[in-house]
């Protein structure tokens, strides 16, 4: 009873941030209310009994993603004043992608049978994690590292100074 | 005296007085949350009167000396004035946004107490996922000074909030690289294991003896991380007056003070976890409530250590500081990472006689040390070659 209290909560509370993302007329409020929905994210994996998944969220998201994203805002032009814009000329473009997206998604969704299954979480998650990364996943853990390798050093060949 | 068999006599004593089992827990969990509190804000009181003494005394001065024997009421009587000074927000400051910032700032600090083992199993959580809900919650303090230094409107507010990102989220690799170390000679995130795992040789078997490297490496990072001299580029009063805090005033103010006591206290718990044993010691099998006083002592070392690099050096240049992460403290925390799995592996896999793991462990940290060092001094040797040849020209080599 306590648990549903809790999840209708912080779902509830998830949701409103990520109206709050979408509708901030200032672009470092979207970035700040991102942050609020990674958050009430990290506290659904934590009332799933999914603790790693949980913390994980927080240092990947809260710690690395949003504060660049913060960042990156606070880098961009009129920043220090009262309305850094949040849209622009390319609105449009945007709106028609990120609606074929939700209509992508919500078939998705819809079509998607959810297999519940009536067990306890293992007490050894995060070795059986752990072990799948560096054994039954192996190939696409280390397609992601080699993607994110080519990224950096894409990144460094565009910022370096000739 | 089992501070452990003190908590649960404490519960079935909730428990005779007829209250249900489901109210008894959330007693419980409150009483916890405020001890935690109570422990936290009392200490933050103690170590401003000790940094400040202790810095006072490195630097030939009295130190605080007028309110109370030893200046010891001293922070009592500073709180009391930020309580009383006048609260001032700038025009143009985004309210909300300024508003929150102190508070996320205290709050991640607050929420690091939790999973500190100050004994055997006495911590506020004894999660499974120790280590990274450090690192997790760690990295939310950037967050909290990112938003004071843009909802000031202040450009140098601004500018200290760049360099907290710069900084903070650079030398978060080092020190999380270095933190699986310990993780992967004990097999567990959980503190409390960790700790437990150092019990070897009267409970002296600490992983500082077979990781020096990986301590001071450590504690280089852990400087950085808590904003303290020489890495406090995000306060350096001469280039940008005070950092991400300038606009603050009164108990808001008080509440970065407070954060910035706070986290130099939890580094120090947690190189004393990690390295230093933990509530290990001598004797702490027989009586466990000797290891709240092996942690606070062993904390308590590394605070002062601290704050005497606090009080000796002077401030790096932001280059410098971004080059010596990058170029020094990343390859080194990489390699010293990767020796210690092959070295574990080589362990559980040839199933070497006990004792030939540590022993490793500590010629590569060894070698790993020297290395590090005889090429840092190559480097200042080639760097002064070149200062002498151009004795005249006032262009400085850039790092």
């Amino acid at each position: 009873m306590v648990g549903q209290a809790l999840f209708l909560l912080f779902a509830l509370f998830t949701l409103l941030m990520a109206l709050g993302t979408v509708v901030a007329r200032n672009l470092f409020h979207a970035a700040l209310f991102l942050v609020g929905v990674f958050f009430g994210i990290a506290v659904l994996f934590i009332l799933l009994e999914a603790e790693f998944l949980g913390v994980a969220q927080i240092v990947i998201y809260i710690g690395a993603i949003a504060t660049l994203i913060v960042f990156a805002i606070m880098l961009s032009r009129n920043v220090m004043g009262k309305e850094a814009g949040a849209y622009n000329s390319q609105w449009r473009w945007a709106l028609a992608g990120v609606v074929f997206f939700f209509l992508i998604l919500s078939w998705l969704l819809v079509r998607m049978p959810f297999s519940l299954v009536q067990a306890q979480v293992p007490a050894d998650a995060i070795t059986q994690i752990g072990q799948g990364f560096v054994g039954h996943y192996v190939v696409p853990f280390e397609v992601a590292s080699v993607l994110l390798l080519v990224a950096l050093v894409g990144a460094i060949m565009l910022a370096r100074e000739r | 005296m089992d501070l452990r068999a003190l908590g649960e006599s404490f519960i079935a004593w909730l428990e005779g007085l007829g209250i249900p089992h489901g109210w008894v827990l959330l007693i419980n969990w409150i009483l916890g949350a405020l001890i935690i509190l109570g422990i936290a804000l009392l200490l933050a009181l103690a170590l401003i009167w000790l940094e400040r003494k202790l810095a006072g005394r490195i630097q030939d001065r009295l130190g605080p000396n007028r309110v109370g024997p030893f200046g010891l009421i001293q922070p009592i009587a500073d709180a009391l004035k930020l309580l009383t000074k006048e609260d001032i927000t700038p025009a143009n400051a985004d309210r909300i946004t300024y508003n929150l910032a102190p508070i996320i700032a205290v709050f991640h600090v607050l929420m690091l107490f939790v999973v500190i083992p100050f004994a055997d199993k006495v911590v506020g959580a004894n999660i499974n996922v120790g280590i990274l809900y450090l690192m997790a919650f760690g990295s939310l303090g950037t967050m909290g000074m990112l938003m004071a230094g843009w909802a000031s409107r202040n450009k140098y507010a601004l500018l200290g909030g760049f360099r907290v990102v710069a900084q903070l989220m650079s030398y978060e690799i080092p020190i999380a690289l270095v933190m699986m170390i310990p993780v992967l000679l004990v097999g567990s995130m959980n503190l409390n294991e960790i700790a437990r795992g150092q019990g070897s040789l009267l409970g002296l078997g600490w992983n500082v003896w077979i990781m020096p490297a990986a301590f001071i490496l450590y504690l280089v990072a852990a400087l950085a991380e808590g904003e303290r001299a020489p890495f406090d580029l995000l306060e350096a009063e001469s280039e940008i007056v005070a950092g991400y805090n300038i606009e603050y005033s009164a108990m808001k103010f008080a509440w970065f003070y407070l954060a910035f006591f706070l986290n130099t206290w939890i580094l120090s718990a947690i190189a004393t976890t990690l390295f230093l044993g933990g509530w290990q010691g001598p004797f702490v099998d027989k009586m466990p409530a000797l290891g709240v006083v092996y942690f606070f002592a062993k904390t308590l070392f590394m605070f002062f250590v601290f704050a005497w690099i606090r009080a000796t050096f002077p401030r790096l240049r932001i280059d410098q500081m971004m080059a010596f992460c990058w170029k020094v403290l990343v390859p080194m925390a990489l390699t010293l990472l990767l020796g210690a799995a092959i070295i574990v592996k080589l362990g559980t896999q040839l199933s070497l006689p006990t004792g030939t793991v540590p022993i490793l462990m500590l010629v590569m940290n060894v070698v790993v040390l020297l290395a590090t060092l005889s090429l840092l001094g190559r480097y200042t040797r080639t760097l002064r070659a070149r200062q002498n040849k151009r004795l005249f020209t006032p262009e400085l080599p850039r790092l």
